[in-house]
């Protein structure tokens, strides 16, 4: 019977029908969504920190505004993918807890350190864009929930990447001193940014059953491509110099050639040994265990006004 | 003091008042205890820092030349700063922070209720807009006075220990410099003899519900309002204006 519904299964993908969190599914779909949902609802919520290190310092009130109200959307955005999750059979805070403990990943580039102010400009432009190029496909994805919240996160991060360049386009035209920021932020960024589409498609080993429920639609390597061909062109209106010596439009393919990306660094980050991983964790695990109180007492709370409530309606 | 000095110093304390308010509650983004606590202490910050944008936009406007929203907020220091001291003081930790905001939020409304009546068009305006926002503020920080205050021991004990040490910085809403006084004889400003009872009056209800005590002490700290402050306004200031300070006349 197992193979009926799994081949009913599979021809509901091929139909491009969405699965529902109801319907029969793979154990492995299931758990391989639970994987990459909350994987990607952390990212989020880590996210936050390098940008919110910025909010206090923001160089005048529009861009704190700006930046605040976009710390607080990707909040929002951890919101919407850590209710997609739960549909799949795991609570926020049993996810929160194997984040918690270091076993579940988030998206290693939030590890890098937010030095400048430029910092801020490069993340939008660059982390933003290189989220755009992977989520937007995302929003046609197998998993009704899923594809939904990413309906939501996209239209948001394509503003946050307009708001990023926004800002670099200003410092490459301010001083001497502020196009230096600039050109720092993409040199400290570039590589980072295009890790963020994970390892070369043949060392990749799981993208294939991806592609095939269609939780993926393009492999790593298309989506790096397709991110490196349109930031060329922008980083030429800023002025500015991506720093990779072997990056030439080729004719024959109709693509930028780019370097030999740095997997080492990569696998170290990813492996916890990036330059912010133990502080990224710990800023989480303090934020949670310094508010157990406040949860506690707003459980205790809620139960002893559901208490009285109970009471004064037996009352009555 | 000619009545554009008094009207324009008005309105810089005002606006310092939010602006430090919302520049702390800025410091939690990314670090609150649930994530929709978050969401909903930011939205404070940017309802906060947004009215003292337009307030600051404002006092610019009467000072004319080159003043702007960036050189109200950015390039004046600690002795200029008209905010009172509630605001400035630290986060410490939720306690501390909701127990600021709810004494903060109730004057906060109380205050631009009457502000909505200014002779200034400009300046009522700008009230107008504020109760909405000021409205959830306090609602906000009302439940959560009383969800802690009537949660567990330990969160009654440390709501209870927040408030003994904030309350000293309440008189000074009700204090008025001379700026206040001038500004009232004028029809623009409040009145706060009439906010005081009002004030006086909601955090002891929801301080009882909140089972809650309010301190007996009458002593009040002051000071803020002509720039004599605590010693975190300096760190604020130094955080916050960094950049225009490192790089003077840039674009951002």
């Amino acid at each position: 019977m197992e193979i009926n519904l799994e081949e009913q299964f599979q021809e509901k993908i091929d139909q491009e029908i969405k699965i529902e969190p109801r319907d029969w599914m793979p154990e492995k779909y299931r758990k391989t969504l639970l994987r990459q949902i909350s994987q990607h609802a952390h990212s989020e919520i880590v996210g936050m920190l390098p940008e919110g290190n910025w909010i206090t310092r923001a160089p005048n009130l529009r861009r704190k505004v700006a930046l605040l109200a976009k710390v607080q959307d990707e909040a929002g955005h951890g919101l919407y993918l850590y209710s997609a999750a739960e549909t799949l059979g795991m609570s926020r805070d049993e996810m929160l807890a194997e984040l918690h403990s270091g076993k579940a990943k988030y998206s290693s580039i939030f590890n890098y350190p937010t030095l400048t102010w430029a910092d801020m400009g490069a993340i939008g432009w660059l982390v933003d864009g290189a989220a755009i190029m992977n989520q937007v496909p995302l929003c046609r994805t197998s998993y009704g929930p899923y594809a939904r919240a990413m309906v939501r996160v996209c239209k948001e991060e394509s503003f946050h990447q307009r708001q990023g360049y926004e800002i670099m386009l200003t410092l490459s035209k301010g001083t001497a001193e502020q196009k230096a920021l600039a050109q720092d932020a993409l040199n400290r960024w570039w590589w980072p940014s295009i890790m963020m589409f994970g390892p070369n498609d043949d060392k990749s080993p799981n993208s294939a059953q991806s592609m095939k429920w269609k939780i993926k639609r393009f492999s790593n390597d298309e989506l790096r491509q397709k991110f490196v061909d349109v930031t060329v062109s922008q980083a030429e209106i800023l002025g500015l110099t991506i720093p990779d010596k072997d990056l030439k439009w080729n004719e024959a393919r109709g693509h930028y050639d780019f370097g030999t990306i740095n997997w080492d660094e990569f696998n170290e980050v990813v492996a916890g040994n990036g330059p912010c991983n133990k502080q990224r964790l710990k800023a989480r695990v303090d934020a949670w265990e310094k508010g157990t109180w406040v949860r506690e007492a707003a459980i205790a709370f809620a139960e002893k006004r559901a208490k009285r409530n109970n009471n004064s309606t037996e009352a009555a | 003091m000619t009545e554009r000095d008094v009207l324009s110093d008005y309105i810089l304390h005002l606006a310092d008042n939010s602006m430090i308010l919302g520049q702390r509650c800025a410091e939690w983004c990314g670090h609150g205890p649930v994530l929709e606590q978050d969401i909903a202490l930011t939205n404070i910050a940017l309802d906060l820092i947004g009215e003292a944008r337009s307030l600051y936009h404002y006092a610019a406007d009467i000072k004319g030349g080159s003043a702007t929203e960036d050189s109200e907020a950015f390039l004046r220091d600690v002795l200029q700063y008209r905010n009172c001291l509630l605001t400035e003081q630290p986060n410490t930790d939720w306690a501390y922070t909701i127990v600021r905001q709810f004494f903060y939020d109730t004057f906060h409304y109380h205050l631009h209720k009457q502000l909505s009546e200014s002779s200034d068009a400009r300046l009522k305006e700008i009230a107008l807009k504020t109760i909405k926002e000021s409205t959830y503020h306090l609602k906000w920080s009302s439940e959560w006075m009383i969800r802690l205050g009537d949660g567990t021991e330990v969160s009654k004990n440390k709501m209870q220990t927040a408030i003994n040490d904030l309350w000293e910085y309440t008189g000074e809403f009700f204090i008025p410099s001379e700026t206040e006084t001038k500004a009232l004889e004028m029809g623009i400003g409040a009145d706060l003899s009439k906010i005081a009872p009002l004030w006086r009056s909601k955090v002891e209800e929801v301080m009882e519900e909140a089972t809650l005590t309010i301190p007996a002490s009458n002593y009040h700290q002051k000071g803020g309002k002509k720039g004599l402050h605590s010693e975190h306004l300096g760190y604020i200031l130094a955080e916050m204006q960094y950049l225009q300070r490192a790089y003077p006349g840039a674009e951002w």
